[in-house]
């Protein structure tokens, strides 16, 4: 027994080397619960293009990238549970893809040095880098979502909405709240009315919701809502026969998962999109060559393709523009996670690199810097087309009214930083 | 009639039909309690894995294809046909029934005469496993289900109405059917409860397991049945809220529309079920319909417990409840 305590100890020590360098992608993933339909197209699209960098080349910079996994079951709980158990692995960035899990990391990120990257959700006033140091909600976020949507029904009524009006149907949430106060603004501005009706979680049941707005018969309906909530919305619409082509929701109400159940009658439905949707881009001959090919595809492989998968190779490849730009900006490969803050701050996405990397036309490019988090702030519109089961494009990538975005943003944040006496940087 | 009025009217139709969808799943709940004590806290997950298979065996998938794939690499997902709606029915209350008599003899014939609060976990767990097992069988997308129920407004009732008091009422077709349906189970329960062998036995076992056992009815054979017939009433509450929704995950969640019904109209009760679903259906419409915009809406969620625990103050066993006296 001594003899073979000995041998396994001398083992240990002749054979134990260097720890691997690898740069970590951690991912609260939600195969499970209620929202599983949305989670698993993300979770699968992360893995998948990683995987394709791993095996085309080698990782980023020749160090390989590990998706660190962790279960959350869209469980705000478990998700501060995933950040604390796997922020000591060399977490470059945290994406907690909810808006009430951003709330609650943000202070525990800034604490810890780790950037959090919420793309297209969050907290929105995130985007003054002088207050937020390590939070970025780049390309774009609630307020620019609201504003874009209202500009493309400006440009649908030849500039004028005066006298419309327009009801937000929204996830009663901390998510679905956050455009109500850009929206008031806008309407004051254009001169429509406006008014806002919640639902509750989960949204399983919205008759109240959708007999009010038979009655009240508005011109047009956004919905900012998730899960459960958009698919039974979108059949109580066509239940009242409210025109979908009037019904627009947020990039999180846009899925095949919210429009697939009405069957023909989602029809016309309209969504945001801060990416294109559809595979006719390079980046899919690159993933079918170096994973599906290979038998390497994340999950089950049944959701390539679709709205959240293609959302998710864009989060992941603006993950990966910034790994190389943290890399290039402090001439390590293996980054730590200030490194990685650096290469967020300094991120540009041109054309080209979305071309170089087979998206060519996918999503605009956008610039960020140490004042500004947020990006751009386009957004494009999207149809579903029922017949076809296919989203299109019907717009280019409109620009949000950011005169009165940014002093909003600029507002709400020096509040934040005064009540937490925080400095403000840059 | 001024239109606020027929506003009015039509919100507490609304409610009466939501209602009519909240007892669909509060009877599961009641036929298991009633005949066993036990506090089915599985229900909504039985909604939802009788639902999923439902539409599993009409698009000819392949139980559990994600599990083969990954353990043999292989990339099987369809059998290749499509099964008509009847058969597919059919074959689904096949799976209950064997549901059912799993669940009695692996859990249940195991927890004989223990409190009801073991029994009660053990449904928890029960609830859990068939979560994982109805997402390894059929994958955890959402599924579209058509069993030919129709949808939307139904346009007679509308042009009627419009034609009589110059304002249309919105009534959903899918709610007409969810309540001919509803009431049909109804009647063909209280008939099997009240006019069947099997059904006097499932009395005799809910009014005393001992005695029911010393003239000879089995309690194995009664609660099998129980048990098989929630999952069929499961299998229809699946079906009304999976053709609205589609079938995923959050199906489940209907059950927590059934405990205000309960606790309003008595557990052991079907027609107390049935009148529970509609004072919670028609008392939430008309709360969020009246003061719903004075709080900031969002109301029916809550308001369907507190009106629930109002009823509970004066009557503690709910409305048709058994009321409960124990000597000490």
């Amino acid at each position: 027994m001594f003899k073979k305590t000995i041998l396994a100890a001398l083992s240990s020590i002749m054979f134990a080397g260097p720890a691997l360098a690898e740069l970590v992608v951690p991912w609260f993933a939600y195969r499970t619960g209620a929202y599983a339909p949305s989670g698993i197209p993300l979770v699968d699209g992360i893995n998948d293009y990683f995987t394709m960098v791993n095996e085309r080349d080698g990782g980023i910079g020749g160090v390989p990238v590990r998706v660190l996994e962790c279960e959350t079951g869209y469980n705000t709980e478990k998700s501060v549970e995933c950040y604390e158990s796997t922020k000591a692995e060399g977490s470059l960035v945290y994406q907690p893809m909810s808006t009430g899990v951003t709330y609650q990391l943000i202070p525990k990120a800034t604490a810890d040095g780790i950037a959090l990257h919420t793309l297209g959700y969050g907290r929105t006033s995130a985007a003054n880098g002088r207050v937020f140091s390590n939070v970025f909600n780049y390309p774009a976020n609630y307020w620019t979502a609201a504003s874009v949507a209202v500009n493309h029904l400006l440009a649908e009524n030849g500039g004028s909405i005066s006298g419309k009006k327009v009801t937000l149907v929204y996830h009663n949430s901390a998510y679905g709240k956050e455009p109500i106060r850009v929206l008031e603004m806008l309407a004051d501005k254009h001169g429509f009315e406006f008014n806002a009706i919640p639902v509750d979680h989960p949204g399983q049941e919205q008759k109240s919701q959708w007999l009010q707005i038979r009655r009240e018969k508005p011109d047009y309906v956004l919905m900012w809502g998730w899960g459960v909530m958009n698919s039974v919305a979108i059949n109580e619409a066509a239940n009242i026969r409210f025109p979908m082509e009037n019904f627009i929701g947020v990039w999180w109400s846009g899925s095949e998962n919210d429009v697939l159940p009405a069957g023909m009658r989602a029809d016309g439905y309209k969504a945001l999109a801060l990416n294109a949707p559809g595979t006719d881009y390079g980046i899919y001959d690159e993933l079918k060559a170096n994973v599906w090919d290979k038998g390497l595809t994340a999950g089950a492989g049944d959701q390539i393709g679709s709205v959240l998968y293609n959302r998710a190779l864009y989060m992941a490849f603006l993950t990966h523009m910034a790994i190389e730009k943290a890399q290039e900006v402090t001439g390590v490969a293996d980054i730590s996670q200030a490194d990685m803050i650096k290469g967020m701050e300094a991120l540009e996405i041109t054309d080209a690199m979305m071309a170089e990397n087979g998206l060519a036309g996918f999503a605009p490019s956008f610039k960020v810097t140490c004042e500004d988090h947020g990006g751009s702030g386009l957004g494009a519109v999207q149809q579903w087309d029922a017949s076809a089961k296919t989203w299109n494009l019907i717009t280019d990538f409109i620009e949000p009214d950011m005169g009165m975005i940014a002093p909003l943003i600029k507002e709400d944040s020096e509040a934040f930083a005064k009540e937490n006496n925080i400095a403000m940087r840059c | 009639m001024p239109e606020q009025l027929f506003f009015t009217i039509e919100v507490i139709l609304n409610g009466l039909m939501a209602g009519v969808l909240y007892s669909l799943v509060a009877l599961g709940f009641v036929l298991i309690y009633k005949a066993s004590g036990i506090f089915n806290y599985a229900q909504g997950v039985m909604a939802l894995f009788a639902a999923m298979t439902l539409v599993g065996i009409m698009e000819g998938r392949i139980p559990f294809a994600h599990l083969i794939n990954a353990i043999l690499g292989t990339k099987i997902h369809h059998f290749g046909w499509h099964v008509n709606a009847v058969l597919a029915l059919i074959l689904t209350m096949g799976v209950m029934l064997l549901l059912a008599w799993l669940v009695q003899k692996v859990i249940f014939k195991h927890l004989v005469n223990q409190e009801g609060i073991i029994l009660f976990m053990a449904t928890i767990g029960l609830a859990y496993f068939l979560e994982g097992v109805g997402d390894l069988m059929w994958g955890g997308d959402i599924k579209m289900l058509d069993v030919g129920i129709p949808q939307g407004l139904n346009l007679w009732i509308d042009e009627t109405t419009y034609n009589m008091f110059d304002y249309g009422f919105f009534i959903d077709n899918l709610d007409i059917y969810a309540t001919v349906i509803a009431a049909i189970l109804v009647f063909v329960l209280v008939g099997f409860s009240q006019y069947t062998k099997q059904g006097r036995a499932m009395r005799a076992v809910a009014d005393d397991h001992q005695a029911a056992l010393s003239v000879g009815v089995s309690l194995n054979f009664i609660w099998i049945m129980v048990w098989t017939l929630a999952g069929f009433v499961a299998l229809v509450a699946g079906i009304v809220w999976g053709t609205k929704s589609g079938v995923q995950f959050s199906l489940s969640l209907i059950a927590l529309k059934a405990l205000p019904v309960l606790m309003l109209g008595g557990f052991t009760s079907i027609p107390g079920a049935i009148v529970g679903g509609l004072i919670i259906g028609v008392g939430e419409k008309l709360f969020e319909f009246a003061v719903g915009p004075l709080i900031g809406g969002a109301t029916e969620n809550w308001f369907a417990y507190v009106l629930a625990l109002l009823f509970l103050v004066f009557r503690p066993q709910g409305l048709f409840g058994e009321k409960i006296i124990e000597r000490v």
